[in-house]
């Protein structure tokens, strides 16, 4: 490969190109041509940046340099005095007023943000990744290789098993036992599933991830085929990630032209097919056993466990679903050995977290941290603080399934261990941060609005149960609701937990349970007193919004 | 928008799904997604049509146009009626809800004039509510056909719209 002297790339999220990103690419790449740059600079596209106002971005490599928004008609400016003479083009750069996304990570390295420590992420915004030639310069495959020649499937599981790493899907099961159990199982053929049918609200990792950095997620499969001796592969996207569908497309073909997918990769006698297959828009085939009747072809309805997948998955056979996020871990893990992952989070709980920051803080985005800091570390140093000086009031934790968590356990370490011991479900990684102008009584009522909607209705606990706490919920927040109803929610929640088939129903009412825990006297102001201090719900006949909210001290955690 | 979907448009349809998904029941749910995407939803003859072409009771695998009409139905991303010549959906899900969206809702149902899943005499509006988007980090988030727009106030609902004839 000719070296090159330059690499400029271009935001092409779906926000960049409806802001012109198309047109900004076809300029630079007119532009450089015409200054016969062609060949010593390479331009590309690169993933998600998250910021609405200030995109399309342009980023030039080695400087790092980020210019935004740039439009068509400021590119023949930036080639000629950037990438001709060397000059960075002030009038361009630093519109950017807050940070999002992948730049926040280009702005640690620039020194004005704190650190992050990426291993999922850390190619993402920095490789092309529609190119495996950029891929295989930035460690790409070097995994597999290592895997396919020097180390048997069950020296690929050990190091998987003593590196410790759990599922980043929500649950936190170990990913090396899951690898074991599937390897061990009786029948043929074996699959490898990679759920990538993220449909928490608030949850966007796996789409950064694929988007970022696709050929990781196909190097991953790859390398646990190998461990658990599947032939087949498939990743099941939602349907909405059109953008990294067409990314994961590209990558399998680039993947199978080289002989790495396919048939005898690395001239070894191991063959290996990934189908990508794109969901419908139903959330509960995020569930994996859902996921799979999706791929039959049937709805997408659960199915009784155990028998669990690594036994009893698609069409019938032994099969391993992971997470995008813990596949993305796999590679970096066999590369460096376990002991090298030992570096990050904590005792209980090894490795980085991608977290998802969302709500009224300053700065939201994605972040990848170890495991192990605190809520509190979260907001003011990466979330750059509440928005506007206001209280924190409560962070849901993991999407609609999570928690709620008070401000008073802002402090308690994010890892799995400390979390299962506080009640908390770590979860998908979202954290949404609500302040003191969130009513705890609206926030259940939408979030039991989203499962009252995404219930696949099979079983009665949740068909039911859903329906139920939102209308007892709904009634609450237009101040008719009764004293019995709140002892009517815990009693019902706690019957969908223990009865529902699957994790759908079995977590519908944690949120709810958790603010009837934390702020039960905020919901009871509802009921008795018929006012909502927030001003948020619309209660007939209550005093105003203003004058509640002034009566009221600010909202306090207990 | 009442769209006249002719015989052999559908026909064509569906066999150039076929063709490239396969005729095993695992190629429905794809298949459904070509027809819904070629026509913006999926007429009730097509169940029938889709039926015929895959049945292979030989094999084992036999049909009927109950459980295609239940998978078409199961999915939120497929209509089973016409639909407008624009689509408009928003997400309810709570990240959009707490920066602000709930007021953006309510916008866009008054401008409207629908209820999710309705759409406009005119045919030109279709408002469906859809799961979240994955892209909470600039909400609230609402979709026009393919183009997504974010940090959206209640103010900006008719200047987004007014670009769509």
């Amino acid at each position: 490969m000719k070296p090159i002297r330059s690499m400029v790339l271009v935001s092409n999220d779906p926000l960049s190109i409806e802001h012109g990103a198309g047109d900004v690419f076809q300029a630079l790449q007119a532009e450089i041509r015409r200054l016969g740059l062609a060949e010593d600079i390479r331009v590309g596209t690169i993933a998600d940046v998250g910021d609405w106002e200030e995109t399309p971005l342009v980023i030039i490599y080695p400087e790092a340099v980020v210019y935004s928004p740039v439009t068509a008609e400021d590119v023949p400016i930036l080639v000629e005095e950037h990438l001709l003479h060397g000059h960075i083009v002030k009038s361009l750069l630093g519109k950017m007023h807050e940070p999002v996304g992948e730049i926040a990570w280009l702005r640690t390295r620039l020194g004005t943000l704190p650190v992050q420590q990426r291993v999922v992420l850390s190619r993402a915004g920095v490789i092309d990744p529609e190119s495996l030639d950029d891929y295989l310069l930035h460690d790409g495959y070097s995994a597999l290789g290592k895997a396919l020649t020097s180390m048997t499937p069950a020296q690929v599981i050990a190091e998987i098993e003593k590196s410790d790493l759990q599922g980043r899907g929500g649950a936190g099961f170990p990913t090396g036992r899951k690898w074991a159990f599937v390897r061990s199982a009786q029948g043929q053929p074996k699959y490898v599933i990679c759920n990538a049918d993220e449909s928490e609200p608030g949850t966007f990792k796996d789409r950064l991830i694929l988007e970022g950095d696709p050929f990781s997620v196909i190097e991953a499969m790859t390398i646990a085929a190998y461990a658990v001796g599947a032939q087949d592969g498939f990743i099941y996207i939602r349907g909405e990630y059109r953008l990294a569908y067409r990314r994961l497309e590209n990558a399998i073909q680039q993947a199978t032209q080289r002989g790495l997918l396919g048939d005898h990769i690395f001239g070894k006698d191991f063959n290996f097919h990934i189908h990508l297959h794109a969901g419908a828009g139903a959330y509960i085939c995020g569930e994996e056993t859902a996921l799979i009747e999706s791929i039959e072809g049937k709805r997408g309805q659960p199915r009784p466990r155990p028998p669990y997948p690594p036994t009893y998955g698609l069409w019938g056979k032994p099969t391993l679903v992971n997470n995008v996020e813990t596949l993305a871990n796999i590679p970096p893990i066999i590369r460096n050995g376990a002991e090298w992952f030992h570096q990050f989070g904590t005792q209980r709980s090894r490795g980085t977290k991608v977290y998802t920051i969302l709500g009224n803080v300053n700065f939201t985005g994605v972040i990848e941290v170890p495991l192990g800091i605190t809520l509190r570390e979260v907001i003011e140093i990466y979330g750059k603080g509440i928005k506007r000086g206001a209280q924190l009031k409560l962070v849901q934790t993991g999407g609609s399934s999570g928690s709620i968590v008070p401000a008073s356990l802002q402090d308690t370490p994010m890892d799995f261990e400390s979390w299962r011991k506080a009640g908390v479900s770590l979860g998908s990684g979202a954290l949404l941060i609500c302040d003191e102008h969130t009513c705890v009584v609206d926030l259940a009522k939408v979030i039991l609005q989203f499962f009252r909607f995404e219930s696949c209705a099979k079983c009665a606990p949740c068909r039911v149960g859903t329906q139920r706490l939102y209308q007892l919920m709904s009634e609450i927040s237009q101040g008719r609701g009764a004293p019995e109803y709140l002892d009517e929610i815990l009693v019902l929640g706690r019957d969908m937990e223990l009865l529902s088939n699957c994790g759908l129903g079995q977590t519908a009412s944690v949120a709810v349970r958790d603010i009837l825990k934390y702020f039960r006297d905020e919901v009871e102001e509802h009921i008795y007193q018929r006012v909502c201090r927030a001003g948020v719900c619309q209660i007939p006949g209550s005093p105003p919004a203003e004058f509640s909210m002034s009566q009221q001290p600010a909202a306090q955690a207990d | 928008m009442s769209l006249e979907v002719s015989e052999n448009q559908l026909d064509a349809i569906i066999r150039a799904a076929i063709e490239k998904h396969g005729d095993q029941r695992d190629a429905l749910i794809p298949i459904l997604g070509e027809i819904n995407q070629a026509l913006g939803y999926i007429p009730g003859e097509a169940l029938g049509k889709i039926r015929r072409c895959i049945n292979t009771p030989e094999e084992g695998l036999f049909l009927a146009d109950s459980h295609l009409y239940s998978i078409a139905s199961f999915y939120h991303m497929y209509s089973l009626k016409p639909v407008g010549r624009h689509i408009v959906r928003y997400c309810e899900s709570a990240p959009c809800h707490v920066v602000g969206g709930r007021q953006v809702i309510q916008r866009l149902h008054d401008f409207l004039g629908l209820a999710p899943g309705e759409t406009s005499a005119d045919g030109r509006w279709t408002l469906f509510q859809t799961s979240c988007l994955g892209i909470c980090s600039v909400g609230p988030v609402i979709v026009v056909d393919d183009d997504i727009y974010g940090h959206v106030t209640p103010q900006r609902v008719s200047f987004i719209l007014a670009k769509y004839r």
